[in-house]
């Protein structure tokens, strides 16, 4: 089910009635979520992403704009017969049923023509147990499963009505490091079996990056790029975006254009043919710096950190934003551990540009 | 208490003495002497301080048991309990789940519904009583003074109904227990009603939230998720209430005052505590402790069946 989201606009009412500033969590976002994929709405807390998935779910009503599912509008319907799987981020599981009965839950809700028996109601609770692979555990209450196990059960039971949309908020925020691992790597699986069209919140950017056919990343209300992860990880439509996607983070310097030259302090480090002059950021991926004695641009060397197969060159720029910045590169390329100070020449597609004011990408001619 | 050492065992026992000495005279010692007074034949203070000695029994008991006025207390408590607690426990429910979901005046009416916990039960008593009371004869012969009724008997003729002597003179023991068991309950709500919203406000919303997603009905909503998860505070209610309703007492005298009855069948109201008053206010103590013993066996015993009850039906 391809899911349309229409100029979509959510607005909270202040909360302080004497100020009445209005928040406007999800401002006209207009994103297409194609049919059987898996997309990732990502974004640092407050960026309206969790809003979003509610008003697909129908829990909050949009302010303006449509939600299509297919070709329904389904921007007045209630939750429940817009077909809609949600699983919170805490689960919700009813704490006083069992893991059996939890999963049911949704089918003795059916009514009318809809409605079940019982050896088929069971019978669908099995299989999608069976799915999510909790099946040796229905007699139990939520409270006897560890966390993965209760994310499982919740999964379940958000499936077993054979929702169009399966909405996660926040699927793996409760979940210890290892276990996330896992269980992303589980929701991918269940996602890929089904093919139900599946839309998950997250701020962590390598969850979302790791296991989205798409992603959406968004911020103050505003989306900011769509695409394939490693699409927009590779050509950032905005500083926000650059910023945000990559651990180590990018390294964001100040700089200018002159002469359709970049220049980061004297250092010239690369053509930008066609760009008038002018005062830019300039943004380099950790992995973008290559260890070169010749190389245009120089640092002070503050540490150097190993990792095993990479280290990781802690330096200092006078025109960095940030105190220090962060080159990564194999451990073989002879780095001096005791030299004072250390020059890099630059991957041109590890590198990006931005407008100064606006902060937009300034795409260079290649 | 291995981890204290036992040359600081004494510092511990001082800061413990001034509770301790305090909950033996007023607590320990009571209960202990009550059990005393219990098993000695025919014993009272006054005798006592006379110099007068009892001998070991139980004729306390067995007088207690065969004495009709004492089977009648017990009746009285047991059909008041046994009505009042689960209605009000209903009823209580009920208004805190429709205080629960309303947003408009939430705060004002549940001040107004926990009013009558601040004000004092023989007060309100008498306000009951005038609102069910009849001032005159409404057997009225011709030379009679006018009648005035309460503001219940109004309401009852209003809607075309005959007056029903509530509490008064001539009144039938099915009025009179009525006109309590209204009383009781509506004197039990604000307590139960604010343990239960106080319930109700503590479960996750996500819960419902999750019930409107897979389109659970409001009932289903209420019995299959809001009752289970208020269970352990319905279970407190239930209990706690069955506890104050063994020992009603305060609410006959608010209403029918000390007589414990319609004046001309004073004691028909009498409950369990009332029989002990009775019995202490003429000095007979060992009585008083007989009864007070019985009561709380009954209290235990109800308390016991209770909590085996909610075993199985609360999910904690």
């Amino acid at each position: 089910m391809e899911v349309l989201l229409k100029n979509l606009t959510k607005v909270f009412p202040s909360r302080n009635k004497k100020s009445g500033e209005e928040v406007v969590a999800v401002n006209d976002m207009t994103i297409t979520i194609p049919d059987g994929k898996l997309v990732g709405l990502l974004g640092p807390s407050g960026c309206g992403k969790s809003t979003t998935l509610y008003m697909i779910c129908g829990l909050q009503k949009a302010t303006g704009g449509q939600i299509f599912f297919g070709k329904d509008d389904v921007t007045n319907l209630t939750p429940e017969n817009r077909g809609v799987g949600l699983v919170f981020q805490n689960y919700a599981l009813y704490p006083h049923l069992t893991v059996k009965q939890n999963i049911l839950f949704p089918l003795q809700n059916l009514k009318g023509e809809d409605k079940l028996s019982k050896d088929e109601m069971l019978k669908r609770a099995i299989d999608v147990a069976r799915l999510v692979q909790i099946d040796n555990l229905l007699d139990r209450k939520p409270s006897e499963l560890s966390g993965g196990q209760q994310q499982r059960v919740a999964i379940a039971r958000a499936l077993v009505k054979m929702p169009r949309v399966l909405l996660l908020d926040e699927p793996l925020s409760n979940l210890d490091a290892r276990l996330r691992l896992q269980t992303r790597e589980e929701i991918r699986r269940i996602q890929r079996e089904t093919k139900i069209t599946t839309v998950f919140v997250t701020h962590d950017q390598e969850e979302a990056m790791s296991i989205s056919d798409e992603i959406v990343i968004m911020k103050l209300g505003v989306v900011q790029q769509i695409g394939k992860p490693q699409d927009v990880y590779d050509s950032p439509a905005n500083l926000f975006v650059a910023k945000f996607l990559g651990t180590p983070p990018i390294n964001v310097f100040s700089g200018c254009v002159k002469n359709e030259k970049v220049y980061i302090g004297r250092d010239m480090i690369m053509d930008a043919k066609g760009v008038e002059d002018q005062e830019v950021w300039v943004g380099i991926r950790p992995e973008g710096f290559v260890l070169d004695e010749k190389g245009p641009l120089h640092c002070e060397m503050n540490a150097v950190e190993v990792m095993g197969r990479d280290v990781s060159i802690v330096a200092s720029n006078s025109s960095a934003a940030t105190p220090t910045i962060r080159a990564i590169i194999p451990s073989d390329s002879g780095v001096d551990h005791s030299g004072k100070s250390v020059t890099f020449s630059l991957k041109p597609y590890k590198t990006f540009i931005f407008n100064k004011e606006t902060e937009e990408r300034i795409y260079l001619e290649k | 208490m291995e981890m204290v050492e036992s040359k600081h065992k004494w510092k511990a026992w001082i800061y413990l003495s001034p509770a301790i000495i305090l909950l033996l005279f007023f607590t320990v010692w009571p209960i202990i002497n009550t059990v005393r007074m219990a098993f000695l034949e025919n014993y009272s203070g006054l005798k006592a301080v006379g110099g007068a000695s009892f001998s070991f029994g139980i004729g306390n008991f067995q007088k207690v048991l065969k004495y009709q006025k004492f089977l009648q207390c017990l009746k009285n408590t047991v059909i008041l309990c046994v009505i009042t607690v689960p209605v009000s426990t209903v009823l209580a429910l009920l208004i805190a789940v429709c205080l629960n979901s309303i947003k408009f005046l939430q705060k004002p009416l549940q001040t107004i519904f926990f009013l009558p916990y601040v004000t004092n039960s023989i007060a309100i008593g008498m306000v009951f009583a005038a609102m069910f009371n009849i001032v005159g004869s409404f057997y009225g012969t011709e030379n009679e003074i006018v009648v005035t009724a309460g503001i219940i008997n109004n309401i009852i003729e209003f809607f075309g109904g005959k007056r029903i002597n509530w509490i008064n003179t001539g009144s039938t023991y099915l009025a009179n227990m009525t006109v309590m068991i209204v009383y009781i309950v509506w004197n039990a709500l604000p307590f139960k009603i604010l343990i239960l919203l106080g319930g109700l406000q503590s479960i996750n919303k996500q819960y419902y939230d999750a019930a409107r997603v897979d389109g659970t009905s409001r009932r289903r909503i209420f019995t299959r998720i809001t009752v289970p998860l208020l269970s352990p505070m319905i279970a407190y209610v239930v209990i706690t209430g069955f506890i104050g309703g063994f020992k009603e007492y305060t609410s006959i005298v608010g209403i029918f005052g000390e007589k414990m009855g319609p004046a001309d069948d004073a004691g028909r109201l009498n409950t369990m505590v009332g029989f002990i008053y009775d019995a202490l206010s003429t000095n007979n103590q060992g009585r008083a402790s007989a009864a007070a013993l019985i009561l709380f066996g009954i209290i235990l015993v109800v308390t016991l069946i209770n909590m085996q009850v909610s075993k199985k039906r609360v999910h904690y």
